[in-house]
């Protein structure tokens, strides 16, 4: 375990140092939010933000990805085959994520990496990835990670956590993983006890801050069917227009589309974050579509999350507390409330 | 601490695990139209790589992903048996792109298949059981692959008696009409083969739906169980049928279809409830479906 401190100047310096032994995604101030980018080409990282308007999951699942390559030139021998493409997984460090996002790459991890099939794409960037988390002094209002299995000061995924002390940062490590990163970072001293203690006042108080709460309890031993079936759906979807935006803003929704581009004579197979809210996601090539109804799609989304993940992998549910789709739903639907819907409080 | 917990990508094991996503290449060996409105066509593939073809360990029931380069992929179902040697089959419905793209293509093309992926029917429960088998249209193909598996001279034994309700539209319209004839002939399998209807004075086989032949034809569910594959209208129908003879629920077999992409629960499309029909199934029994939301 390593505990450094470093003056938020040399923060930054020391990111920058950095950039020949890893790729460092930082938060980015771009307009009125921040975003994970990486470090480069002059851009400054900003650590003043309660959250990035997205978690950095495109990281490790790019929300567009190349997955093969292949020529269809009938004069070339390997016409037609799909081949591998060259991908870059050397080391590679998200400094400044939530402790929130970092749960979400554990809950996922599941679907990526099990005993049957492993994404090696997925399963190799995490791989190579050091995870920096930032703790919350101050979470939002729709903040309610302490319900789901963290917390502003939260360690779970990480390899090494920050807190903002004022003048400063508190960086300890959590991981071998993170030890590595910070033991490779310039400027940085010793942090005493008193430091130390001061972090962990903070982590009280920010603990504290966190007014919403969420029952899940009861979620594993609700029968499946009962909660499909609920009365309430009608009213949690009416106001839904399918926009998908709860999709892309969450750090744990992972699905994805296959799709195929070509350009003249050289093609790629290509993926593409997709998402449950679209009516083409579920459509059969005969025109049957299990999941045509508005309804059906968003039962679907907090179904997967607060239930068929629960039962499927004894885990979860499969939501961090973030807060972003409450914040940025159109037409204001809560998943808070829907939390309180399923379990029957 | 850099050696005890490399952070490096390059030396990971992941390097040592054959890409799930990634098609063997194969060659379109024979392409056979097997109906009258040419709509289904039996195309049959021959691995580049010889050593594919063993990578290719399939049980009937199971399905692949046939791949186009420029074109994608769809999940299909394996039609040969693993009894058969030197290539694998199925057999397409011209649907959407890839199917209408891929009934244009000639024998001597090359293109993927990626798996083999999904579950199986249950062989290891069907051993020493009477085998029902109930069929219609164009999804019998992983029935195909079942029958011949099954009546292959190092599989019979395993299995009591083997019958199957297999029906269609019209004559014109039966998959592997020439395999039917012969299975017709032999003593070691009870076919009805049927059409809903027909106006062929030549057709000696029954006439009627595949419920009301299964009704007729189906004598009795003791140490049996029975596999159902076809369009949902005519399991919908079969199923009381079945329960009325006296099938319970857990030896009641179906094979389901959705939209698929991965092929191996990750892309998260074709689930239903907490099972990914391409991963868990595609062979549920009735009793798993009931427990099931009934989204399919």
């Amino acid at each position: 375990m390593m505990n450094k401190t470093f003056k938020k100047d040399d923060w930054a310096k020391a990111l920058e140092g950095l950039k020949d032994k890893f790729k460092v995604y930082v938060p980015v101030k771009e307009g009125d939010f921040h975003n994970f980018r990486l470090l480069g080409n002059g851009r400054k990282p900003n650590f003043e933000f309660q959250n990035t308007r997205l978690s950095p999951k495109s990281v490790i699942l790019p929300q567009s990805e190349r997955m093969f390559e292949y020529s269809l030139e009938e004069s070339k021998e390997d016409a037609h085959i799909v081949k591998e493409v060259p991908k870059d997984f050397s080391p590679q460090a998200i400094v400044g994520i939530r402790p929130c996002d970092a749960l979400a790459f554990d809950l996922v991890r599941i679907n990526f990496d099990n005993p049957q099939f492993q994404d090696p794409w997925w399963v190799r960037r995490m791989e190579s990835t050091t995870l920096v988390g930032f703790a919350c002094n101050d979470p939002c209002s729709s903040c309610f990670c302490t319900s789901v299995g963290t917390g502003p000061f939260g360690e779970r995924g990480l390899d090494a956590l920050m807190v903002d002390l004022g003048d400063r940062y508190l960086v300890r490590s959590l991981t071998p993983k993170g030890e590595t990163f910070l033991a490779k970072l310039e400027f940085g001293t010793e942090a005493d006890d008193a430091l130390i203690k001061k972090a962990l006042s903070l982590a009280g108080e920010a603990e504290k801050k966190i007014t919403s709460k969420v029952p899940t309890d009861r979620l594993r031993g609700k029968v499946v069917n009962e909660l499909f079936n609920a009365p309430f759906w009608e009213r949690v979807s009416f106001a839904c227009i399918n926009c998908g935006t709860c999709t892309f803003l969450c750090p744990t929704c992972w699905c994805f589309d296959i799709q195929d581009e070509v350009y003249r004579k050289e093609g790629d197979r290509i993926r593409n974050w997709d998402a449950c809210m679209f009516p083409l996601f579920t459509l059969h090539g005969s025109g049957h579509n299990p999941r045509d109804k508005k309804l059906q799609r968003v039962r679907q989304r907090f179904m997967h999350k607060l239930k068929y993940y629960v039962d499927k992998y004894g885990n979860g549910p499969a939501c961090v507390g973030c807060g972003r789709c409450v914040q940025h739903c159109p037409v204001n639907i809560d998943i808070r409330e829907v939390f309180h819907l399923m379990n029957g409080t | 601490m850099e050696s005890i917990h490399p952070i490096r990508g390059e030396n990971k094991i992941m390097s040592d695990i054959r890409n799930p996503y990634l098609p063997y290449p194969v060659r379109i060996d024979k392409i056979v139209t097997e109906t009258e409105d040419k709509n289904l066509k039996t195309f049959r593939f021959v691995f580049l790589n010889p050593e594919d073809e063993g990578r290719f360990a399939y049980t009937p029931g199971q399905f692949a992903e046939l791949s186009i380069a420029g074109k994608g992929e769809i999940p299909i179902g394996i039609a040969s048996s693993p009894t058969e040697k030197g290539f694998v089959t199925f057999t397409v419905n011209k649907v959407g792109q890839v199917t209408t793209y891929l009934h244009n293509m000639k024998e001597g093309e090359v293109m993927g298949i990626r798996g083999p992926l999904g579950n199986w029917y249950p062989w290891e429960k069907m051993e020493g059981k009477n085998v029902v088998i109930v069929g219609g249209g164009f999804a019998f193909t992983t029935l195909r692959s079942s029958i011949v598996y099954m009546l292959h001279p190092d599989n019979r034994s395993r299995f009591k008696d083997i019958t199957v309700v297999y029906g269609a539209r019209s004559p014109g319209m039966l998959l592997y009409k020439g395999e039917l004839a012969t299975w017709e002939q032999r003593d070691d399998i009870h076919m009805h083969i049927t059409v809903d209807s027909t106006n062929d004075p030549n057709w000696k086989y029954n006439t009627g739906f595949v419920p009301t032949i299964t009704e007729q034809k189906i004598k009795s569910a003791d140490n049996a169980i029975a596999i159902v594959c076809g369009p949902p209208i005519m399991i919908k129908f079969t199923q009381p049928v079945l329960e009325k003879l006296g099938f319970p629920p857990e030896r009641i077999i179906l094979s389901l279809e959705m939209r698929m992409k991965c092929g191996i629960g990750i892309c998260g499309r074709c689930n239903i409830g907490d099972q990914y029909v391409c991963k868990d199934g595609p062979v549920f029994s009735l009793a798993q479906l009931k427990q099931m939301p009934p989204e399919y």
